[in-house]
């Protein structure tokens, strides 16, 4: 009785843990990235808010909180008022299986750094990320307006795309590791990291990723140059705010996921597995403002060329390398 | 496999074009920003920058104004109103003056179309106010104690204009010619 209490007292405590980590994360990484953006472009960025804009997110959200909400007329009311929180929620729930440090024993117990050790790890975060479509292709047409409706198509046709070149891409990796769990993909690459072993595997992930998140050069639904503001067009307040929210923790997600799936992890030498683990985060994440910094958007027919004809045949062909590599000599 | 040269020569394009896009980023990133702080460093103002309005007085220390209403007239947006009034001396003056700030666009039009020289723009630019009725100017704001632009110059001396006795005379001005002198 006593040990059942206290494995719900413990998984409480590391579920909060996790998301209030994942949200401070997420709003000072909309910082980091007005920042880095800046320095990017040879400006400051935002450098009022407290020293060095430090409380820059604590201005955002008050602003986001105090200001309206306004819902179109004609609007879905239902759908209107759930889309955001779809986003948000499914980009946060991803993280649950998402192990960040090593197994840690505390009065005989052993606690697992990870909130959920799921079996099917692999297909609850790829099932996750399709449901993120629902947020973003409802939201698109409960809006009553036709960039948002625009915006909410665009979303639902580029992120159905490249969820067959984003699964396809995985199945190396489960190949090598033998298992769909998380935490067993962390621990086959004791040895070394699978971007040495999977690089083609690695790059097809990470562009079927940034076209999954919709960043920049694959943000179509959002294009404000055609859209306004795509598929959140007519969204405000803190229910944009969420959409906000849900996008930049995809984007701590996906850095996690990078990192456990090709950069081994919290495997690393010398500093302690969770330094190592939010070190390989932060670095996909710079990586991504960094290519947000560079490239142009795509065309949408140039985006569908990339995903059909380029990435799935690849990964097609990567499975077939890799299936008769492990065949042959053996995982 | 001629097209796989291709392929490879066009794959090789792709990462090479791609690589020197993201150097580029990557290089601005460690270059010192060329923003300019604004209430930190402020940039010298243009000798003629237009902002504030001021009325000036002349070198005697009486106001430059006459209300002729001439920049009120002139203006586009309609901001200047005022009241003409006459002194006992017979000297015409602005028994009140207003300058609607939140309305003004600084077009510098009223500076133009002014004769004494009164009504000027000063390059102060910094009027921002949280309450909009702030923004209206009454004379004693506008009124300052020098003469602006034009220290020296006074409308009542170049126009020659007496405020009582005898006609004046214009500064510079020659003494009329003897029509019959050539008779003589």
């Amino acid at each position: 009785m006593l040990g059942w209490t206290a494995g719900i007292i413990i998984l409480f405590v590391k579920l909060a843990l996790v998301l209030v980590g994942l949200l401070l994360v997420a709003g000072w990484l909309v910082l980091a990235e007005r920042k880095l953006l800046g320095r990017f472009q040879i400006r400051y960025g935002p450098n009022r808010a407290g020293p060095f804009g430090l409380l820059q997110p604590m201005a955002d959200i008050i602003k986001l909180l105090t200001k309206e909400d306004l819902m179109p007329d004609g609007a879905d009311r239902l759908l209107f008022l759930y889309a955001p929180a779809v986003v948000a929620s499914t980009a946060l729930l991803i993280f649950a299986v998402v192990p960040f440090g090593r197994d840690w024993t505390l009065q005989g117990r052993t606690i697992p750094m990870v909130v959920a050790d799921l079996n099917v790890g692999l297909l609850f975060v790829l099932a996750l990320s399709s449901l993120g479509v629902y947020g973003v292709a409802l939201g698109g047409w409960a809006s009553n307006s036709k960039y948002s409706l625009l915006g909410g198509i665009r979303g639902a046709a580029q992120m159905i795309s490249y969820e067959l070149s984003l699964g396809l891409s995985l199945v190396p990796v489960v190949m090598l590791a033998g298992s769909f769990s998380l935490v067993d993909i962390t621990r086959a690459q004791t040895p070394m990291p699978f971007i040495v072993l999977q690089p083609v595997s690695f790059f097809i992930f990470f562009v079927s990723a940034l076209a999954e998140i919709k960043r920049i050069p694959f943000d179509l639904p959002e294009a404000e140059n055609e859209l306004v503001a795509g598929y959140h067009t007519e969204y405000s307040g803190m229910r944009f705010g969420l959409f906000f929210l849900g996008e930049y923790v995809t984007m701590v997600v996906l850095g996690a996921l990078v990192a456990v799936f090709f950069l081994g992890g919290w495997h690393g030498p010398l500093l302690p597995p969770l330094i190592w683990f939010l070190f390989k985060v932060l670095l996909v994440v710079f990586v991504l403002i960094w290519t947000r910094a560079t490239l142009p958007r795509l065309r949408y027919d140039q985006l569908m060329n990339v995903g059909w004809k380029f990435l799935v045949p690849l990964a097609l062909v990567n499975i077939v390398v890799t299936g008769a590599v492990v065949l042959f000599v053996g995982a | 496999m001629g097209d796989h040269t291709n392929l490879l020569k066009s794959g090789l394009q792709i990462l090479k074009g791609l690589g020197s896009g993201f150097a580029v980023t990557f290089r601005h990133l460690f270059r010192k920003p060329i923003t300019e702080q604004y209430p930190e460093f402020k940039r010298p103002l243009p000798a003629r920058a237009r902002a504030r309005i001021i009325l000036t007085r002349d070198p005697d220390g009486e106001e430059r104004c006459v209300a002729c209403y001439l920049c009120s007239a002139v203006c586009p947006v309609s901001c200047i109103s005022m009241q003409a009034a006459e002194r006992e001396d017979g000297r015409r003056w602005a028994a009140w003056f207003r300058i609607n700030f939140a309305r003004c666009i600084y077009c510098g039009l009223c500076e133009e179309a002014c004769p004494t020289l009164a009504i000027q723009l000063t390059s102060d630019f910094e009027t921002c106010q949280y309450d909009i009725l702030t923004l209206v100017a009454e004379k004693e704001n506008l009124l300052v104690d020098h003469g602006g632009k034009d220290k020296q110059y006074n409308y009542y001396r170049y126009a020659g204009v007496t405020m009582e006795g005898t006609k004046g005379s214009h500064v510079n001005e020659a003494q009329p010619v003897n029509l019959k002198s050539n008779l003589s």
